[in-house]
């Protein structure tokens, strides 16, 4: 059977307005066009959907509202006190993903996340600012977070470079599991695609799959960006509050 | 052995990764549902906890799947 697949070809990043400054290539790509549009898409959302600001709220302010509410909670429950600051920043990163996530499963669109430079950028921000959190917060006492407490000394020789590891893959992890559900997803529907229209009369089986992936990566995309938030928030709350 | 088959074995072999994370989306469901039916008044308790165990447990499947995909189509 010699199928002409491509199902990786839907990643590629393509220049729309090539730009080169200083020998470096700033070109305005799909990509960046994607991330410009979720981003339009998440103010339009909020700032019109809150303008009116009325007691009985209309279809738009209440899906504004919900989002809010949702992440508002989410960071009181698993940051813990003290986490509010940071509101902004987690509401703002949820938002981000979300809409990346689902501007992707838009025929023919381009998935952000599903680039991993892109979510290794937003974990080692996330990483990055946590860490420094977490030395202001409590100076050279942090340190105490990759050593448990109530451990005899033999097992800390164990223990603490299994801690520092845990913590210094954060990053990575947390990347690397929305990216590989983004590319694994997307692909999955290319090739069950790239069946439909090889197979003829058969094509039904493959299509009829195909929305049923679909359906599943709707779900993975809001869990996804669900996920990533509440990671997010559990870092914090390690920085914070110290286990 | 040549590549084409070596690339086929390679990503065959990638995808038995997906097997852990069918025990543990299966495992995180159960868990879910005799939480629920022990003590139903936890619903809405526990089912946000559950979807972020089937997310965490999916993901490190799909690093499996990622690496077959890769092995098929890139190189």
């Amino acid at each position: 059977m010699a199928l002409e697949l491509h199902p990786l070809e839907q990643f590629k990043v393509e220049p729309l307005i090539p730009l080169h400054i200083a020998g470096l290539d700033v070109s305005y790509t799909n990509a960046a066009l994607f991330m410009t549009v979720a981003v339009v898409l998440i103010t339009m959302l909020l700032v019109l959907g809150t303008r009116r600001g009325a007691l009985v709220p209309s279809r738009w302010q209440s899906v504004a509202e919900m989002s809010y509410e949702f992440v508002a909670d989410m960071v009181e429950t698993n940051a813990g006190h003290g986490a509010e600051p940071y509101f902004p920043f987690i509401f703002t990163l949820f938002m981000f993903v979300l809409s990346a996530n689902l501007l992707g499963l838009i025929p023919y669109s381009f998935t952000v996340t599903s680039q991993i430079i892109v979510t290794f950028a937003l974990a080692a921000a996330v990483f990055i600012g946590v860490t420094i959190i977490g030395f202001i917060k409590h100076g050279a006492h942090f340190l105490r977070l990759f050593v448990p407490e109530g451990v005899p000394i033999v097992l800390l020789l164990l223990l603490v470079p299994i801690e520092i590891l845990s913590y210094f893959i954060r990053p990575f992890t947390l990347s690397i599991r929305l990216f590989a559900n983004m590319l694994a997803g997307h692909t999955m529907l290319a090739i069950f695609g790239g069946f439909a229209a090889s197979v003829g009369l058969l094509a039904l089986l493959p299509v009829a799959l195909d929305v049923a992936i679909y359906a599943l990566e709707v779900l993975v995309a809001a869990l996804q960006a669900y996920v990533f938030a509440i990671l997010t928030c559990l870092y914090l709350r390690d920085a914070l509050h110290m286990h | 052995m040549d590549l084409a088959s070596a690339k086929m074995i390679g990503a065959g072999l990638a995808c038995i990764a997906l097997v852990g994370a069918g025990i543990g989306i299966g495992n995180v469901f159960s868990s879910l549902i005799s939480a629920v039916a022990r003590n139903p008044a936890a619903q809405a308790q526990v089912q946000p906890f559950a979807f972020l165990g089937f997310a965490l447990a999916e993901a490190t499947g799909l690093f499996g799947l990622a690496i077959a995909f890769l092995i098929l189509f890139v190189f």
